[in-house]
């Protein structure tokens, strides 16, 4: 088995008009089935991602929100959403998808995969990678 | 590349995977399992039709680690594991029943 690296993958631009949100997701799913250490990190307009019930019809584009629902079973438990960026755009994290994971070692209890944290607590989190994939 | 399907043409990509996922039928899962040399038994029923339920809540087709994992909740340990899900789809349950599933190929598959 080769090392295990930890790879943050930072979202920052809004779901649709541009490709980035959906392959960043396709890369992340991959990066995870490969057994690497995946943390996700949306900010900016990236935490528009993570609002649910997308309606897309408008844009004649397919909703691949609810993609973001199987993260958990991919074992990807750690996403982190910035603060300010919420604040600077209305939201809370009420307005997001409700990510969950279950704990096998807890008899698969659920559990929170979301957690709001603020810019410097995010910049002390990427000093702490392998590797930082921006999108 | 195409299957004739009761004088109907459907279309696949080169490795025969359905190009669109709402050609899909039952009679069409036969066809595709043929294709791959399988019987239609009632466990390899279980597995397609779990990764169509799959598919349709997360739009992915899943990795065969996280199938592995999610069958054996939903279906129970004994079939919740490698061994298992080979001996249904010899060449990769990911590969094999996502293709009779009418799915893209999972992500994460090479």
């Amino acid at each position: 088995m080769s090392e295990v690296k930890k790879f943050l993958y930072v979202n920052r631009r809004a779901p649709y008009g541009t490709i980035y949100a959906w392959e960043s997701l396709e890369v992340i799913l991959i990066g995870a089935a490969f057994d690497q250490d995946v943390t996700l990190a949306f900010v900016d307009d990236g935490v528009f991602q993570l609002v649910k019930d997308h309606d897309t019809a408008g844009i004649g584009m397919k909703n691949f929100t609810p993609t973001y629902g199987a993260l958990g079973d991919y074992d990807i438990n750690k996403i982190y959403v910035e603060k300010e960026s919420l604040e600077a755009r209305g939201l809370t994290i009420d307005d997001l998808q409700h990510l969950i994971w279950e704990d096998e070692d807890e008899d698969w209890a659920e559990k929170d995969s979301i957690k709001v944290v603020t810019s410097s607590e995010l910049a002390k989190l990427m000093g702490q990678q392998d590797v930082v994939l921006s999108f | 590349m195409a299957i004739e399907i009761g004088g109907k043409s459907i279309e696949t990509d080169e490795e025969g995977y359905l190009v669109d996922l709402s050609d899909w039928t039952e009679e069409i899962a036969l066809e595709l399992a043929k294709s791959e040399s399988l019987e239609m038994d009632e466990p390899r029923w279980e597995v397609v039709n779990f990764l169509r339920e799959y598919y349709d809540e997360y739009q992915i087709a899943p990795a065969v680690r996280v199938l592995t994992k999610a069958i054996g909740k939903k279906l129970g340990k004994d079939k919740g594991n490698s061994k298992y899900l080979y001996e249904l789809f010899p060449y990769g349950p990911g590969k094999q029943a996502c293709k009779i599933a009418g799915l893209p190929k999972p992500t994460g598959c090479i």
